[in-house]
């Protein structure tokens, strides 16, 4: 039986006071921790939940140490305000970046209840302990209900060091505990951004310019006007982080209305030169003239250059992924009313409603504390639902209509008008000597989300965001000889974080290349790697992938496995996968994972996610990418962007490290490796060495 | 505009919109039933599946004036109502749902599916499920909860294993 359902349905701090009875109190312990004198507990969360988990995993930390249950916890979403800090889901920082400050609040909020237990007992606060929500006193039959002594605790100091419990003392954190908010998905009873309804809302859906940044030269509504429902056709704005564009919204009763109306827009648009220079061709071509060139140095250990044009054993090459769609199952949407005594109330599903506050607030032009900001689940986002355009046009069309409006995507909004991940190009340099891999040149070539997304990237600066991962602090192989270094080739195209960002582009290029060298050397991949690595952890995790994956196994001809090990986000992930040849081309068949997150809050999310992280990466790894042509986005929808179904997923398994290290990142670490895993099995199996992403399995013999 | 009879998770209602208004905007907007939800509308991604007469169907496809008056629909509301179905017993004790968004038009065409083909096979799963996409990657355990729920409802057991 589970107790205290977390509230998923528009239960909000402000609401939970208006509906108590005058003589229940709710006592803010800390921000995190409210305490009713009923004894009914209210637990925080401060990151939203796109899927990963973080609506049971940061309660989870503060429940530790709180000792109480978390299936006996009411669970709310936090509002962006201040007080709860970060509270950006993302970057696989939720568990790692409040393991100790929730951990600390849970702990603080137990020791100031101990203290005024034992204050009441008239002993000391060793006498007493906590456990399941009650204070007790040792050797004795007395203890006390967190109710009881909330009032009287909420006036005391709080504790600023308070003493944290031993892992090996865990009753909730690395433990498997059923998540929370599944009872409800499974009964339709979830709410999500696209599922709020207010009281005397309108719909709008938005015809954006299909090359994106087109100015409008006409519209023609004759026809839209004349659909059922349909109120009024007004222009609005787009504005993406790095320009605003021009765009027609169709006002409407009901969001079908709106829908057919737009159908029946003729809008004629500026296009500009964009149809010739806003295509993916004329990017990667720039990036493939970047690839002859030297870039921006990075890092450099030795002289690389030197030593690799003197070297006789030595290889260089270049390898490409391509631009990519999150497309989440549930597309864009917010709802936004600006009232008439100029504040704000607002539902949309973003990544962190601080950060949504902030960009509502210069939205709409009023401070921050005149918004309610509310954050319902995330139908899935990998990253998109963070680029807050969408939430931008709900607030430019509240503030026009001063009526709630329902801003929502179509799925061709969401494929057509991005922002994507980047299509980034590696062109790597390597050598050999005595049987290792004695030099590396990663250079990285594309557009950079801190210079199109943050304007915050120097002419001569590398990007810090990739080379980062693509350091040797990063990576951790020994090259006696290494270079970093990164050209910045610009595009138009929107762009943003997708799910593991740079190092789901770079890990196709790094990982595949160490093959190549360790064929040079005439090495075992395993081996080749195992022989430049000192950190026991990259060791552990390569070991352990090869038992799991049984490695060493002779294969039949036609069969390979190939694998890759990447570093990111605080964690440390690696993948073999199995791959046939067959008469249709290539089966993968079997995809192991491995992954090293130190402390983590619940293991079956981690092998969950994990397992979501192989299924993404093959689809990004096998699957067409986003290609514009003539300025506009080729793909329209799940026809044309395809991902992964249900009957092309492999045999899979994930294996997690108890390392007992820092918690790292679970959400997205287990993507990079698996795209070069792949590159890797099928150069086994076949001797097919791609460089190319998306690989299409059906045409490899 | 017309006035249109439903008869949807056993009750009788009426909406009163244009005839081209697919059903799952019907189901969504005028009746209130959220659960249903918009993925595509291209019945490419399957989230919108509800049942008519028992027959898994993609609700975006289906223009509320070509709805026969007799068809009996159902959506995820409708199940498991008094008791969960054993596929929504064994989606929570296979931890299904990650985001949970796709979830609901899974679960219509797994229930649907088991109706249909008590024992199915890998491929019979796959064949039946392979319209339902998820980006969160969840397909491993749709296949599990689905195994779970079949033989839990061939040996009258309950889905749920408490062996963690």
């Amino acid at each position: 039986m589970v107790l205290g359902l977390p509230k998923l349905k528009g239960e909000t701090l402000s609401s939970i006071s208006k509906n108590l009875p005058p003589e229940f109190i709710n006592l803010e312990i800390n921000p995190f921790i409210i305490i009713r004198t009923d004894g009914s507990i209210t637990l925080i969360n401060p990151r939203p939940d796109m899927g990963q988990g973080s609506m049971q995993a940061a309660p989870s930390l503060l429940a530790e140490e709180l000792e109480v249950s978390l299936y006996k916890v009411t669970i709310i979403q936090s509002d962006g305000q201040s007080k709860y800090g970060s509270q950006q889901s993302g970057g696989s920082s939720t568990v790692r970046g409040l393991w100790y400050p929730l951990r600390k609040a849970g702990a603080a909020a137990k020791e100031m209840l101990i203290q005024v237990a034992a204050i009441k007992w008239a002993t000391s606060t060793d006498n007493c302990f906590a456990k399941d929500a009650r204070i007790y006193l040792k050797n004795s039959d007395k203890s006390f209900s967190y109710g009881e002594l909330a009032e009287e605790a909420a006036k005391l100091p709080v504790p600023k060091n308070p003493k944290l419990k031993d892992p090996a003392d865990f009753t909730i954190l690395g433990k498997y505990n059923k998540r929370l908010d599944i009872p409800s998905k499974v009964t339709g009873k979830a709410e999500f951004g696209i599922d709020i309804e207010v009281p005397g809302l309108v719909y709008a859906c938005i015809q954006h310019s299909p090359t994106i940044h087109a100015s409008i030269v006409s519209v023609d509504d004759s026809k839209t006007l004349l659909v059922k429902g349909v109120q009024k056709v007004i222009r609005c704005k787009r504005t993406m982080p790095h320009k605003q564009s021009d765009a027609v919204a169709v006002i409407a009763s009901n969001w079908w209305a709106a829908q057919k109306g737009r159908s029946l827009l003729t809008v004629k648009w500026d296009d500009g030169q964009l149809p010739t220079t806003q295509t993916t061709d004329a990017y990667f071509q720039r990036t493939y003239d970047a690839a002859k060139k030297e870039g921006v140095r990075y890092e450099e250990k030795g002289d690389f250059l030197a030593k690799f044009a003197t070297s006789n054993a030595k290889l260089e090459a270049v390898y490409e992924t391509p631009f990519l769609a999150h497309a989440p199952i549930e597309p864009e949407c917010a709802v936004v009313h600006y009232k008439e005594d100029g504040t704000a109330e607002i539902w949309a599903h973003v990544q962190g409603p601080d950060g949504g506050l902030a960009d509502a607030a210069r939205f709409l032009g009023i401070e921050q504390d005149k918004i309610k900001f509310h954050v319902p689940l995330l139908g899935g986002s990998f990253g998109r639902k963070a680029y807050h355009d969408y939430l931008s046009e709900a607030c430019y069309l509240a503030k026009e209509l001063k009526k709630p409006v329902k801003v929502l995507w179509t799925r061709e909004d969401d494929i057509t008008q991005g922002p994507y991940r980047p299509g980034m190009l590696s062109r790597v340099q390597g050598m050999v000597s005595n049987g290792k891999i004695s030099g590396f040149h990663h250079h990285a070539i594309g557009e950079s989300i801190v210079g199109q997304v943050f304007n915050g990237l120097k002419p001569d600066e590398a990007d810090p965001w990739l080379s980062g991962e693509l350091s040797t602090e990063n990576n951790q192989y020994q090259f006696p000889v290494s270079k970093v270094s990164w050209t910045h080739v610009k595009t138009e195209i929107p762009i943003v974080w997708w799910r593991s960002v740079y190092a789901s582009n770079f890990g196709w290029g790094q990982e595949c290349f160490i093959d190549e060298l360790a064929h040079l050397a005439g090495k075992d991949p395993l081996e080749a790697r195992l022989s430049i690595l000192k950190d026991e952890r990259f060791r552990k995790v390569l070991e352990t992938l090869a038992e799991k994956s049984n490695w060493k196994e002779k294969l039949p001809s036609g069969k390979g496995k190939g694998l890759a090990i990447f570093a990111s986000f605080g964690s440390i992930s690696a993948c073999c996968i199995t791959v046939s040849t067959s008469g249709k081309g290539i089966i993968i068949e079997k995809a192991v994972s491995v992954i090293d997150c130190g402390h983590y809050v619940n293991p079956d999310n981690v092998v969950a996610q994990t397992h979501g992280n192989i299924v993404m990466g093959i689809s990004a790894a096998i699957k067409d990418g986003i290609t514009f042509s003539n300025g506009k986005c080729d793909q329209t929808n799940y026809h044309e962007y395809q991902i992964l179904r249900m009957n092309e997923i492999p045999e899979m398994e994930v294996h997690i490290i108890q390392s007992g290290a820092e918690p790292g990142g679970v959400g997205e670490p287990g993507l990079p490796p698996v795209a070069p895993a792949l590159g890797n099995a099928i150069f086994a199996a076949t001797g097919i060495r791609l460089r190319k992403l998306p690989i299409d399995i059906t045409s490899i013999s | 505009m017309a006035t249109y009879q439903l008869q949807i998770n056993g009750k009788k209602m009426t909406a009163e919109v244009e005839a081209d208004m697919p059903l799952l905007w019907v189901i969504r907007d005028v009746l209130g039933f959220k659960g249903t939800k918009y993925g595509c509308g291209i019945a490419q991604c399957g989230a919108c599946t509800i049942h008519i007469d028992g027959i898994p169907v993609r609700s975006c496809q289906i223009p509320i004036a070509e709805l026969s008056r007799k068809a009996k629909i159902t959506t995820i509301e409708g199940i498991g109502e008094i008791a969960l179905h054993a596929i929504q017993e064994a989606w929570v004790e296979e931890q299904v749902p990650q985001c949970g968004y796709c979830q609901s038009g899974q679960i219509m065409s797994a229930v649907a599916l088991l109706k249909n083909n008590p024992q199915p096979t890998d491929e019979e799963i796959k064949t039946a499920m392979n319209g339902n996409l998820c980006r969160c990657g969840t397909y491993d355990r749709i296949q599990k909860g689905i195994k779970n729920a079949a033989m839990a409802l061939q040996s009258g057991t309950s889905p749920v294993r408490n062996d963690k």
